[in-house]
């Protein structure tokens, strides 16, 4: 127990620090998941052969795209994008960099979860929306996106909870972090107290997000 | 007037390919009132969907008061349907928005939801007499409720023409004759031409001027309801069936 305390009074600076990094890492990802996997998965979703506007082609190459991104290991993700990261944030190691590779990550992933909500969409709701001659805009802003709101808050509230935990791979490219810091000072250099307060940290972080997640799906699930 | 003709609809291709519809005539007047009878799977949803086009025909033609949709271009076409109001067997609100804001998507899509749109939307409510729930979500209201949410949507867009999607089929029969009798006055008060799909001959005696019965995706009878004198064996047994089931009761595959 004195030994924990210790360790949060020493590394306190590096917890902190952490801390931050991983929500730096985890926002960015959030933000990339909405603004660019949505998106993606309206359209995967739209060109499907038995979606709303069906195009066979669009819809093969969008699967394919999305398939071929998931399929990659991340740390190997990760490594394809350095000249990506360096491009665009300047550099290739560090949260920074890692952030771009877990936004990058994070599109397809979302996207189909995206993909999913809208199809658990009645289909007598689309049916009802084009008998009063609603137009596909109307249709995705007034109809799927409404209507699957607490399924697609519930899959980014998944997505969150996942992607802390999974930010913490991306240490291989001393990306920080909580995870980075747990390895790097609960293993390798056996500060176990460090560990213990890493996890301790992320758990709060996840319990937090699912907490704020589920508030969120029942503000807006008028189901019930 | 809605002319249907020779109008075809075959689902998927080649030797998978089902004919929900053969090629059918079929003139329906101006602020007639008409039941498509048929068992599930005689074509008759099919028919309905195709009057506003949401399905498109195999072959044929197809008229909205003089106007040929069967071509008619997504924008046109949604021009013509804000002129076709529809409800559903299973309704079909929007569960996100309460009744009133269910009843405005009709208004706001057809774009003219100008200042007076929820004025027009309460006066819709009004005449379905649901002013006091205007703030319920679809899950606080009752079938029947939920049903003249669907149907203020629909008046609130002063349709010509009402299609009903076995608008009854899921409610008890108490609550299913307060909606029928509703629609009933509605169509009287506005002259409006009324497609109704049923399964139950009592909704098309009910409310019918005729009923068209399908089976198997073509026309058997046509039965002027008010005097009414079925001459095929399904329209035969529809009315047989209204004076409840016996151990007597002919079905009609049975015989052929």
């Amino acid at each position: 127990m004195n030994g924990l305390i210790e360790a949060l009074v020493q590394f306190g600076p590096d917890l902190i620090k952490a801390t931050l990094d991983t929500f730096m890492m985890v926002g960015a990802t959030m933000v990339s998941a909405i603004l660019l996997g949505t998106p993606l998965g309206i359209m995967l979703f739209l060109a499907a052969p038995f979606g709303l506007y069906p195009q066979h082609a669009v819809h093969r190459l969008t699967s394919y795209f999305v398939n071929v991104l998931r399929s990659f290991p991340f740390i190997i993700l990760l490594v394809l994008l350095i000249p990506f990261s360096r491009f665009l944030v300047g550099t290739s190691i560090g949260p920074k960099a890692a952030a771009v590779a877990l936004s990058i990550a994070v599109i397809p992933y979302f996207a189909r979860l995206v993909e999913q909500n809208f199809r658990d969409v009645p289909r007598g709701m689309v049916d009802m929306a084009q008998s009063c001659g609603a137009s596909p805009w109307h249709i995705i802003w007034k109809v799927l996106i409404p209507e699957a709101m607490p399924g697609l808050l519930a899959s980014l509230t998944v997505t969150a909870t996942g992607f802390i935990a999974y930010s913490a791979v991306a240490g291989a490219v001393g990306a920080g972090g909580l995870g980075d810091l747990a390895i790097r000072y609960g293993y390798y250099r056996f500060e176990t107290n460090v560990m213990i307060w890493c996890v301790i940290i992320m758990f709060v972080l996840v319990q937090a997000t699912q907490w704020l997640g589920d508030g969120l799906v029942r503000l807006f699930d008028k189901r019930v | 007037m809605i002319e249907l003709k020779q109008v075809a609809k075959t689902f998927g291709q080649d030797e998978k390919s089902v004919h929900a519809l053969h090629p059918i005539d079929l003139t329906i007047q101006q602020g007639e009132v008409v039941g498509l009878l048929g068992f599930s799977g005689a074509g008759k949803s099919t028919l309905l969907r195709l009057i506003n086009r949401l399905e498109s025909p195999s072959g044929g033609r197809i008229l909205v008061e003089g106007q040929d949709i069967t071509h008619l271009s997504e924008s046109n076409l949604r021009q013509v349907r804000q002129r076709i109001g529809m409800i559903f067997q299973q309704f079909n609100l929007l569960s996100s928005r309460t009744a009133l804001e269910n009843v405005l998507f009709g208004i706001q899509v057809s774009g003219r939801a100008g200042a007076d749109a929820t004025e027009k939307a309460m006066q819709a409510l009004h005449m379905v007499g649901l002013t006091d729930k205007t703030k319920a979500y679809p899950s606080q209201l009752s079938g029947g409720q939920k049903q003249r949410v669907a149907i203020a949507r629909a008046l609130a867009m002063e349709p010509g023409i009402l299609l009903c999607d076995e608008a009854t089929s899921a409610l008890d029969p108490h609550t299913a004759l307060s909606i029928l009798r509703l629609l009933k006055s509605l169509q009287r008060e506005r002259g409006m031409t009324m497609v109704v799909v049923t399964h139950d001959i009592k909704v098309a005696s009910y409310l019918c001027d005729r009923a068209i019965v399908l089976e198997k995706g073509r026309v058997v009878d046509n039965i002027d309801m008010r005097s009414p004198a079925p001459v095929s064996l399904l329209g035969k047994f529809f009315f047989e069936t209204a004076k409840g089931w016996t151990d007597e009761t002919v079905l009609p595959e049975e015989e052929t």
